[in-house]
């Protein structure tokens, strides 16, 4: 069921990525929603999960993209654990320290994906700070509200439905 | 933290493998092949390098075992051989000293005006302090007791009693009661030499202290015995002193070397009182 819900997740922020594709700054995306997904899942169960979602993610995110295959599945597993064994060694229940580890997590990412490229095309790295840092925050920021709505999101949910149900018995 | 060597940790490195692997085998080196290709070829050229080389000490091994198993049987076969050709070698040897004894013997035989017949000693002394061999010619030869026995170096003794059909011993002058009849070579005096022991010299007696006997004569047989033929050798002068009688006292090293004796010539002429020598009508043998 969890995995399940995993694969949902990751097929949903694939859709949205490549619907989100035109939005870029010089070049750079300006959002990764994989990452956050992967990030998200990470936090929410742990590092086996962190690892599965990330690789998954990655393979299919590097085999729409053309490129090569394997280089985003490694940057995000890697990430997926590393997120998901802190989430698991600290207490990352507040938005701030979540924030910080989507921040994090697009830096690292960037950095181990940006470096496998390199690599391969036996190249220089090349990062743009500053589409780094903008995608960083975004990715906070998304992840920051997906968790509020996962988490929150339920309870308001019913209690407008409460409410709204008062209302229309005060109005009827 | 991260414990890698909890299950979790061996599974994110599998995972991480999985993508460097990948990975790999889509980035092409330098060299315009596969990385993945290019290592799993690196690192299976090491493997196949170390498995041959594996194999290969292995199998060097097992040859050299193989080797040393056949070489120790060719060993012990060269060495068997060996053996059986030093054995061989001996025997050629020996058949050549004895081929060269009897040349020296038929060479003897030639020139000797005497009827002689050739023995081959085939005894020893069996008797301590007797100083006699058997030869294989007896009285079906013709052999009869007192005939003198002779070898190319000198007189070696003479035939004594009883006489076999096929047999005969020989008394050697060496023994302590043989005597001859001699003389010195270069000065004619004669005397008697009488045999004392195998591992001494022979005694010259009778020759009177005026005589002419220095050390080095040849001394010869006088003949006067009717045994020993006459002029054939006897022994060298050893020593030679006034004694303190009448005699002088001489000392004779045999020329014969008796603890060497194979081949021998007998004397076919019975023996007699007086001397020299006649030949007589007809030998009693043939030679050997």
């Amino acid at each position: 069921m969890r995995t399940a819900g995993v694969l949902l997740a990751l097929a949903a922020a694939l859709a949205v990525q490549t619907t989100l594709a035109g939005l870029s700054h010089g070049g750079a995306t300006l959002v990764n929603l994989v990452l956050v997904a992967v990030v998200y899942v990470g936090l929410a169960f742990g590092p086996v999960m962190g690892l599965f979602a990330g690789s998954v993610g990655g393979l299919v995110q590097d085999a729409l993209a053309g490129g090569i295959i394997g280089i985003g599945g490694f940057s995000k597993t890697l990430v997926g654990f590393l997120v998901g064994v802190l989430g698991a060694q600290f207490i990352v229940a507040q938005p701030l320290p979540r924030f910080v580890m989507f921040v994090g997590a697009t830096i690292v990412h960037e950095l181990c994906f940006q470096a496998l490229v390199a690599m391969a095309e036996t190249r220089g790295i090349r990062l743009q700070y500053s589409a780094l840092l903008t995608q960083a925050v975004i990715n906070g920021v998304i992840g920051i509200v997906a968790f509020q709505l996962v988490e929150v999101g339920p309870g308001l949910l019913q209690r407008r439905r409460a409410r709204g149900a008062s209302v229309s018995r005060r109005r009827y | 933290m991260l414990d890698i060597r909890q299950r979790t940790g061996y599974l994110f490195l599998s995972v991480m493998l999985g993508h460097l692997i990948l990975i790999s085998a889509q980035v092409q080196s330098r060299a315009g092949v596969p990385v993945l290709e290019s290592v799993t070829f690196g690192v299976f050229s090491r493997v196949q390098g170390a498995t041959a080389s594996l194999v290969g000490s292995a199998r060097g091994g097992w040859d050299n075992y193989v080797d040393l198993r056949d070489v120790r049987a060719e060993n012990e076969a060269l060495q068997k051989q060996l053996g059986d050709l030093e054995v061989a070698m001996q025997q050629q040897r020996a058949l050549a000293s004895e081929a060269e004894r009897l040349r020296e013997l038929l060479k003897l035989q030639k020139i000797t005006t005497l009827p002689t017949l050739a023995a081959e000693v085939i005894a020893g002394n069996p008797i301590p302090g007797m100083q006699t061999v058997t030869i294989d010619r007896g009285t079906a030869d013709g052999v009869l007791p007192n005939m003198a026995v002779i070898a190319p170096k000198g007189i070696v003794g003479r035939i004594v009693g009883p006489v076999a059909s096929n047999a005969a011993r020989v008394q050697l002058l060496i023994d302590r009661d043989a005597a001859i009849g001699a003389q010195a070579e270069r000065s004619r005096s004669g005397g008697m030499v009488i045999g004392d022991d195998a591992d001494r010299p022979l005694r010259m007696d009778l020759v009177s202290n005026l005589a002419d006997v220095q050390q080095g004569d040849a001394i010869v047989a006088s003949g006067v015995d009717g045994i020993y033929p006459k002029g054939f050798a006897v022994g060298t002068v050893e020593s030679s002193a006034a004694g303190t009688r009448l005699h002088r006292v001489i000392t004779v090293r045999p020329a014969v070397d008796f603890s060497s004796i194979e081949q021998v010539l007998v004397v076919m002429v019975p023996a007699r009182g007086a001397t020299p020598f006649e030949k007589p009508a007809a030998p009693g043998g043939s030679g050997k």
